[in-house]
């Protein structure tokens, strides 16, 4: 067995344990360091298989434009609750066939789709790959479509490729 | 250094912080009364799980860095969790009821994908 099967948890762990007793002390270092190395063989017994980072740049752009839309939807469906109910709005579901199989990628979609208001994720299919989602706002369901693959699929399937 | 200590315009920019969260985090919980069907309001208090939540995270840590002279760092990790576990729920949510309107043929009830 490898030393570290789950370096990004090993890593995450330790830097949780650092945070939670900053000042950094030599005893809270020695710590950590034991946190990060025991603790992930927990995740043996769940066989999760082991998360490969291929493209760390694309995962710190992702997270900018993420970040962008996670202000921007928040600040459209704060506009959409406050506004005047004018029923000039429709609502409704997008169908949404997605490429990406990777389970830590969905997830890292399901995380991205949840943290922009204004989109829900209702359920994927994982025979087909079709992802069904309930928009707050949608002009233009094909529009929608769009704006998921390209904007969240296709640097995720970057990523973990 | 106390809260009392603290320079007029670190005060200033922890409460607007903090209040913009909690405006969002409000206009979050007035959208679960305004907003029609099931599938609108569970979009609504995704504003305070996010930017609600990341606006005051922002403030506290602002406050104890400044308070404790040091960077605190240790209230992004309330983010990490919630962002992380809100989905969880979301996704239940939805499930649950995308299965009931399908099985009582109700008009709103999301397409069979």
């Amino acid at each position: 067995m490898r030393l570290l099967p789950h370096p990004w948890l090993s890593a995450g762990l330790a830097l949780a344990w650092l945070l939670l007793n900053a000042p950094v002390t030599p005893g809270s270092l020695l710590l950590a360091l034991a946190v990060g190395l025991t603790v992930p063989a927990v995740m043996n017994a769940l066989q999760a298989r082991p998360v490969r980072v291929k493209a760390p740049g694309a995962l710190l752009r992702l997270a900018g434009i993420v970040l962008v839309d996670m202000v921007r939807s928040n600040i459209d469906v704060a506009r959409i609750i406050l506004g005047r109910q004018t029923g000039a709005r429709r609502t409704g579901f997008v169908a949404i066939p997605l490429d990406l199989r990777e389970p830590f990628a969905l997830s890292l979609l399901s995380i991205i789709l949840t943290a922009t208001p204004g989109t829900l994720w209702v359920q994927y299919d994982s025979d087909t790959g079709r992802l069904l989602l309930h928009v707050l706002d949608f002009p233009d369901g094909e529009a929608w479509i769009r704006r998921v693959k390209d904007r969240y699929e296709r640097p995720l399937m970057e990523i973990f490729a | 250094m106390t809260g009392a200590g603290l320079p007029v315009w670190a005060a200033l920019l922890v409460v607007g912080l903090a209040l913009t969260g909690a405006a969002f985090s409000l206009t979050g919980a007035i959208g679960l009364i305004r907003l029609r069907t099931f599938y609108e309001r569970v979009h609504a208090p995704t504003l305070g799980a996010t930017l609600g939540m990341a606006l005051i995270l922002c403030s506290s840590v602002l406050l104890l860095s400044l308070i404790e002279g040091r960077l605190v760092l240790r209230d992004l990790l309330i983010g990490v969790f919630l962002t992380v576990t809100t989905p969880v729920t979301l996704l239940l949510l939805a499930r649950a009821a995308a299965h009931r309107d399908r099985h009582e043929g109700r008009p709103g009830a999301p397409p069979k994908s």
